[in-house]
């Protein structure tokens, strides 16, 4: 058996790639759902029905796409570069403690700045916390050649235990009758409802936004092209007299500044303070979605959403059926793989 | 201060370095031959999860400790038979690849888990290895046999790496594919054959965990040990007797950050938080890799697919 090459990919076979690998994953799934002793026809309804099925399925859903996808395109964009940025996580992390850190309620006060002039400072807080946290290992590898996968995952525990250490000091809130959790932010920097009789917020119209704005990044500007460029074959980028240290920074900060963001949309959307079980892996996921959405800013938002509806329709499936809700990690995971795969199959066929 | 060289001069610390160390040592002996034959593996955070939940749920089941370390060892070389067909055969990218691997193999074993024990307020438990007090050596006879098995297979892969045509063939597979390729030797074959190994080991380090360390599953009992064994590697430049040195290394810090912890007002006197000296470890991990990386001299074909006939 060997591969060939492929002259041209087809638009259809792009299209048909994802298609098949959630089928084929799906397929593969079910065997598990077998094995939990439920009916997999009614398994599966219940699953996509929670995730998707209802006005409360679909805005769950939105509520919990919105930091995966922000999560997403920090992997996407760090990826196209060859940047292997497993440390989202900590980013996110990092960019929810700035955030709280720039306004939340000290002592029930708070920076004294009115909400206009503090809102921008929080969010830039919080990107600018991600993009540093980021740099080090950018740095590291483009210095040393010290590998960043390894970097950046021990990074996530370093920065876990850090926001342990602060919630259990600097930055406890002492009215939480203690509870590990921090400060709380100040009401009027909180994100507003998208819609009523719900939690999706504000922050999933700004992940849509950045989504749009990093595939024209990648697109029609200098950096962009220098990124795929870089990321093609960095070597031949050099030769080409591109600044491949520099744009490897520039990838960092904003792989990292996106992750950040992450965080901060988080505790401004939805918990208003940060605990330690804030999020439940985005950081990861947001890995599965770049690929599952083949590096592509704008099919990160599709993949996000079916992640996000997976772990959502999980919850409310397990409660009906015997099926632990660790079915949507297992989901997740198959879908990646077969995901690798049917990319791979789009570019190459299969030869005996 | 002087406390805590008493800690570091007594017997019981030792015992905790070296029980430390033991499944570093397996896992970064994984990754060191994988990485030798060419192929990163990522998926060793997952394999350990695997192979403890398979290790000690065939125990729970009723089979014999070492036919528990025989499960987790088989359970390990599947999940790397499925890194390599990806990364092998296919040439997909290693980096992605064995994270796939990683949340695949700890997603399946935390809802193997689930399904096995729907309801149960605390893990189930089992007998686990006894300490070999019999040995009659310091230090040594405070640990289990999978302890002894470890250190043992520091020389033999030393041995079968430098020493025989097995070893010559795995290494130059992930040196110079092509090359072997011309001597007439089949690269997938020993690039398969060493990811299976290798990842039998890491399945191992994990069993170590619930049949030695301790006596029951849990959810987060890896807890990152695996990527430090990845660290380790770079650290010990791909060679087993460093390995082991930085294995001990690590466990050493592991250990004293422990008592450090436990010790009345801490290091110097100071009561400094408990989660700094929990990050040490993991800091001192990034402090050596930083170290050792510009004098690394990396298995030249790691992390390069290897396709017949393309360049």
């Amino acid at each position: 058996m060997r591969l060939e090459r492929r002259a041209q990919t087809s638009r259809r076979a792009l299209l048909l790639a994802p298609v098949g690998a959630v089928l084929l994953t799906l397929a593969l799934t079910s065997l598990l759902v077998a094995w939990a002793g439920a009916p997999i026809a009614r398994a599966y309804l219940l699953l996509i029905e929670g995730g998707f099925g209802s006005r409360f399925a679909i805005t769950e859903t939105l509520t919990r796409a919105t930091p995966l996808i922000l999560t997403g395109l920090s992997a996407a964009v760090a990826f196209r570069a060859r940047l292997y940025n497993i440390g989202a996580e900590g980013q996110l992390y990092a960019g929810a403690l700035a955030a709280v850190a720039v306004g939340g309620l000290h002592g029930g006060e708070g920076l004294a700045l009115s909400a206009w002039l503090l809102f921008p400072l929080m969010i830039a807080a919080a990107m600018l916390a991600g993009a540093l946290l980021l740099l080090g290992p950018a740095l590291l590898k483009s210095r040393f050649g010290v590998d960043e996968v390894v970097t950046t995952l021990l990074l996530n525990f370093i920065v876990l235990l850090a926001v342990s250490a602060l919630l259990d000091g600097a930055m406890k809130d002492p009215g939480a009758m203690g509870w590990p959790q921090s400060v709380a932010l100040k009401d009027e920097l909180q994100l507003s409802r998208l819609l009523s009789r719900s939690r999706v917020h504000t922050g999933l119209l700004a992940a849509l936004v950045l989504s749009v704005a990093l595939w024209a990044l990648l697109r029609f500007t200098t950096l962009g092209f220098e990124i795929r460029a870089v990321g093609s074959g960095p070597r031949a980028a050099a030769f080409a007299g591109m600044p491949v240290t520099a744009v490897g920074v520039k990838v960092a900060l904003l792989s990292g500044a996106l992750a950040g963001l992450a965080g901060a949309v988080e505790v401004a959307g939805r918990t208003g303070y940060v605990t330690l079980d804030m999020s439940p892996g985005y950081g990861m996921s947001g890995v599965v979605i770049a690929m599952l959405a083949m590096l592509n800013p704008l099919a990160v938002v599709a993949a996000a959403i079916f992640v996000a509806g997976m772990l959502v329709g999980a919850d409310s499936m397990s409660r009906a059926v015997a099926v632990p809700t660790y079915i949507a990690d297992v989901i997740v995971a198959i879908a990646l793989i077969c995901m690798l795969v049917a990319t791979l199959l789009t570019q190459y066929r299969i030869r005996r | 201060m002087s406390e805590a060289l008493d800690l570091v001069a007594s017997l019981p610390f030792w015992v905790a370095v070296l029980r430390i160390a033991t499944p570093l040592i397996l896992g970064t002996l994984g990754v060191l031959l994988c990485e030798r034959a060419g192929v990163l593996n990522l998926g060793i955070e997952g394999i350990m999860v695997a192979g403890a939940f398979a290790g000690w749920v065939a125990v729970y089941q009723g089979a014999g400790l070492w036919t528990g370390v025989a499960v987790a060892a088989a359970t390990g070389a599947a999940f790397g038979v499925l890194h390599a067909a990806l990364t092998v055969s296919l040439g997909l990218s290693q980096h992605v690849s064995g994270l796939g691997i990683t949340l695949l193999a700890t997603s399946l074993s935390s809802y193997a888990y689930r399904v096995s024990f729907p309801k149960v307020d605390r893990p189930p438990t089992i007998k686990p290895f006894a300490p070999m007090a019999d040995l009659g050596l310091p230090v040594l006879n405070a640990q289990t046999p999978l302890t002894l098995l470890a250190l043992l297979l520091v020389p033999l892969m030393a041995w079968v790496l430098m020493r025989t045509p097995l070893g010559l063939a795995w290494r130059m597979v992930g040196e110079n594919p092509a090359a072997a390729e011309g001597q007439g030797l089949n690269v997938v074959a020993l690039r398969y054959g060493a990811i299976a190994c290798g990842s039998a080991l890491m399945g191992v380090a994990g069993a170590f965990l619930t049949l030695s360390a301790f006596n029951a599953f849990y959810f987060n009992m890896v807890n990152g040990r695996g990527w430090v064994c990845v660290a380790l590697v770079v650290f010990a430049s791909w060679r087993p007797g460093k390995a082991l040195l930085g294995a001990l290394l690590f466990a050493f810090f592991d250990a004293l950050q422990l008592r450090l912890q436990q010790a009345d007002g801490g290091l110097l006197g100071l009561s400094l938080p408990y989660q700094l000296y929990l990050m040490l470890p993991y800091l001192m991990a990034i402090v050596a890799l930083v170290l050792v990386a510009r004098r690394a001299s990396y298995p030249q074909a790691l992390m390069k697919p290897y396709r017949k006939g393309e360049r």
